[in-house]
């Protein structure tokens, strides 16, 4: 593990692009081949399952350093990572190892299968052969929770540089439900023909946010616009007579629609279509919230597909007659998905619709179009460069997102907790509430949309003014307003304020307002009834 | 009869004497354990501390009443008897012992265990109760020999400079700056100070203690023309536009705080040494049980965690309310360089932007 320790240590030393990709060419040019793959696997989220609770890994941590338990827990949220206080912890290691990741990866996946001493007894072993920074690594691994601050992105620049292969050649690979333990570098990366896997999805093209208005676009004519729909991105991928759904996060979700499964009988094979993936009644949109119900599971319940059926809003055509086409225009796509989805979907029990274009005369007409998005349930707008190929990953300038301004309500700090990571030692987790009367009714948790130096102005605050403490959740002093941003409402009566937020952020710290001027819950329940929207 | 050292507002006082050990608040006579500008703020009528540490208070605080004792040095104030002991904190850096028929309370200040060849090394003193700091009061504290920090300081200005770049450090004027400068190697490239080190160094040197050369970086200093530099400035000037002037570069930071990789992260400095001039863990510990106190007063740093630890370990210890401040990442004052900014409570390595 010596060299794969190392290469994180570069990779940590350093917050430069350009080093942290030399770093890591390196790597892919020295290291042994399973090494390699399983690097790949983990800078691509395919992380190994955790094998021991945090509990029992504390508990032999603080035995093996001969502290107390609670000593452990107090400096645990001090150095805000769990994998860094049991390395920082433990006694100096007793003998080294020149075992390498792989080896060190197969000895956590065995743990599963142990008793609870044989685990201890192993987990033992490896930390008194493992320097500090191996540690933290093996600790990391072991609790399932392995990051390296590299993006796959980058991961992927790196590996063309050791390879000579095309970076989007090379995404392409990467995607798609290979393991790192039964493929080697060789098949994975370098063999010439990938096409085993029919079910491979291609890299997903990512809109910016548009700041401010689109008049800098240029002519609205040359762009297309749409719906920007509140569901999750998915690729429907229809080759060889099957089904395949991806997800955005490269996740493959077939399982979880089994009502796509005919779409492979009603599409010609050779079929791949980008499209958002929503729960849908009525021939309209249902909220955000019906669709989570089946995003946590992996199989659905008859009631559930009956409750929140499905459907595909096709957006974009990537593969026609088994033909790559993302080179071709925008609008060259989109009239053979129109003609394709238009062909299939005169039968309106498929779970596919095309998600229409939005017409527009000028850049004013869109802006009142976008303003109406919220009462479509939609969240803005998107705009599409006509002329422009379908590109991989997040790219400046033939797609943007212009999304409604978020709503908003004025909300009162009342709970602070640390947060981890970078922000370890630093109060960012915050629980926020609105008057009911007299009290403060908590209704939801926000944790970014401050600036660092807000950060560290309000941790000072907070360590003055607790209250009460429960773990590591600070009760504060009831003193500071804050605006807090969201892009949807829904009723809920898993919360005490019976309503969810959907991405609450913090938009501005107030300042100016005195703590009685706050917001109230019937402000809250007014917004409830005005845009929550239909989940059943 | 009273205790003999008991603590007040203002800081911590002996009735007996009718002194003050590193008040916080004007006073009229003040026992000065180092010159950071935590321990010696000015206002104080009449200041005690050692011939050491003298210079740099003066330095600091300007025109003052300042006696002095050299270390070991005994002197009767009112009923008690006080005398002052190395610390191995910053150079003059002492322990307080103040002694009243037989009963010795010792205030230690800030203090590390580790010879760092530049201040006088720490000697515990015996005593019935002891005043200890916390700064770094936590089982995950562990520092590494000076020597080995050396060598990776080192090893990384040789790798910047043979790839055309200079090499920033952000550091304590006091103390940890000197330091640093002892244990870099000359040979690799000039040494360039900003100005509130330089400034202390002036003061250190014409008291005799040996520094290598260095240069101050002024405005109209060329960069170029001092290719491969390592550049020594306090760690606000990491933090502005200052360190452009050297072109590429990369940067680094000198601290305790750097054995957190969630701080270290923080900061954004490409690298980070671990390197304090306070007690780690197992010096906190080591130098607790040296004194053979049984009562234990614990002042800034992780106060709660550590002095319920020291309970467990059969020792009276008591947290104590003070205005010291530790180690801070914080923007020192653009005056001296010295001082950290007030830390708010004392748990924290806040961090500047």
């Amino acid at each position: 593990m010596k060299r794969f320790a190392a290469l994180f240590t570069r990779l940590d030393q350093t917050t430069r692009t350009n080093l942290k990709v030399a770093a890591l060419a390196d790597y892919f040019r020295e290291a042994a081949d399973a090494d390699r793959v399983w690097t790949i696997a983990l800078l691509s989220g395919r992380r190994p399952k955790r094998t021991v609770t945090t509990t029992l890994l504390r508990r032999w941590a603080a035995e093996q350093a001969g502290i107390p338990l609670w000593l452990f827990e107090e400096s645990y949220p001090i150095v805000g990572d769990l994998a860094e206080t049991i390395a920082l912890i433990l006694p100096p290691p007793e003998a080294v190892s020149d075992a390498p990741l792989t080896h060190w990866i197969s000895q956590i996946g065995a743990l599963a299968s142990l008793p609870e001493e044989e685990r201890r007894a192993r987990v033992l072993d490896a930390w008194s052969r493992l320097e500090p920074t191996e540690r933290f690594v093996f600790n990391k691994l072991i609790t399932g929770g392995f990051r390296m601050g590299v993006s796959q992105k980058l991961m992927t620049r790196a590996l063309s540089q050791a390879t000579g292969i095309e970076e989007s050649d090379l995404a392409h690979r990467l995607m798609g439900d290979w393991r790192p333990g039964e493929t080697s570098f060789e098949a994975l990366i370098l063999a010439p023909d990938p096409s085993a896997d029919l079910s491979k999805p291609y890299p997903f093209y990512l809109a910016y946010q548009l700041d401010g208005t689109p008049d800098a676009l240029g002519a609205p004519g040359a762009w297309f616009a749409e719906r920007k729909w509140d569901g999750i991105r998915g690729q429907l991928v229809l080759r060889g007579g099957a089904c395949f759904v991806w997800s955005r996060g490269e996740e493959l979700i077939t399982d979880r629609f089994p009502e796509f499964a005919p779409l492979a009988d009603a599409l010609p094979a050779g079929t791949v279509i980008d499209g958002e993936i929503l729960a849908w009644k009525e021939e309209a949109p249902m909220a955000f919230a019906a669709l989570q119900k089946r995003l946590g599971r992996k199989t659905v319940p008859a009631k559930l597909l009956a409750d929140a059926p499905a459907i595909l809003y096709a957006y974009d055509l990537l593969e026609e007659g088994g033909t790559d086409i993302r080179a071709l225009p925008f609008a060259e796509r989109r009239a053979r998905l129109e003609r394709l989805v238009g062909n299939a979907v005169r039968d309106t029990d498929l779970p596919l619709r095309l998600s229409p274009e939005v017409p527009f005369a000028d850049w004013d007409a869109l802006a009142t179009e976008r303003a109406r998005a919220r009462a479509l349930a939609a969240e803005g707008v998107m705009l599409k460069r006509r002329d422009s190929p379908y590109r991989d990953g997040r790219r400046k300038g033939d797609w943007w997102k212009w999304k409604v301004d978020p709503l908003s309500i004025d909300a009162v700090l009342i709970y602070a907790q640390q947060g981890h990571g970078r922000r370890a030692n630093l109060f960012t987790d915050f629980t926020f509430g609105v008057w009911s009367g007299n009290q403060l009714v908590p209704f939801t948790k926000a944790y970014s949309g401050l600036t660092d130096a807000e950060f560290r102005k309000i941790t000072a605050w907070v360590r003055k003014n607790t209250l009460e403490r429960y773990g590591p959740v600070r009760h504060v002093t009831p003193h500071h307003v804050f605006e807090i941003g969201f892009e949807g409402i829904q009723k809920s009566p898993r919360h005490k304020s019976g309503v969810a937020l959907r991405f609450p952020r913090m938009l501005r710290w107030r300042h100016d307002k005195p703590l009685q001027e706050a917001n109230s819950l019937a402000d809250l329940e007014a917004i409830l009834a005005a845009y929550g929207g239909k989940t059943t | 009869m009273s205790a003999l050292l008991t603590f007040t507002d203002d800081g911590i006082y002996c009735p007996e004497g009718d002194f003050y050990i590193d008040p916080w608040r004007p006073v009229d006579r003040a026992l000065i354990t180092h010159g950071h500008a935590d321990h010696a703020r000015d206002g104080m009528r009449r200041y005690l501390a050692t011939d050491l540490a003298a210079p740099v208070m003066r330095h600091r605080l300007g025109e003052i009443s300042l006696e002095t004792l050299r270390y070991g040095e005994r002197r009767e104030i009112g009923g008690v008897t006080v005398s002052f002991h190395p610390a191995g904190h910053v150079p003059g850096s002492a322990q307080i012992r103040v002694e009243r028929g037989g009963e010795v309370w010792v205030a230690s200040g800030d203090y590390k265990l580790e010879d760092d060849g530049l201040s006088t090394p720490f000697e515990p003193v015996p005593c019935h109760a002891f005043i200890t700091e916390s700064t770094f009061g936590l089982p995950v504290f562990k520092w590494r020999p000076q020597a080995e920090i050396a060598e990776a300081m080192n090893a990384w200005w040789r790798g910047n400079a043979a790839e055309g770049r200079a090499s920033i450090i952000g550091v304590y004027a006091l103390g940890k700056a000197q330091r640093l400068m002892r244990m870099l190697d000359p040979s690799i490239g000039p040494i360039l100070t900003h100005g509130a080190i330089e400034n202390t160094n002036a003061v250190l040197r014409a008291q005799g203690i040996a520094l290598p050369p260095t240069l101050r970086v002024t405005p109209d200093l060329v960069a170029r023309d001092h290719p491969g530099a390592m550049v020594l400035a306090t760690p606000s000037a990491l933090g502005t536009h200052w360190p452009r002037r050297f072109g590429p570069a990369q940067t680094a930071l000198a601290s305790g705080w750097m054995g957190l990789r969630g701080v270290r992260r923080r900061r954004a400095a490409d690298r980070g040494f671990i390197i304090s001039d306070h007690a780690d863990w197992a010096a906190l510990n080591t130098a607790i049980a040296a004194t053979g106190a049984e009562r234990v007063f614990v002042t800034h740093g992780y106060t709660s965690i550590f002095s319920r630890w020291l309970s467990e370990q059969g020792y009276d210890a008591a947290i104590v309310q003070t205005a010291y401040e530790g180690e801070s990442l914080d923007d020192p004052d653009p005056a001296t360089g010295e001082e950290a900014e007030k830390a708010q409570g004392t748990q924290s390595p806040a961090a500047a932007p």
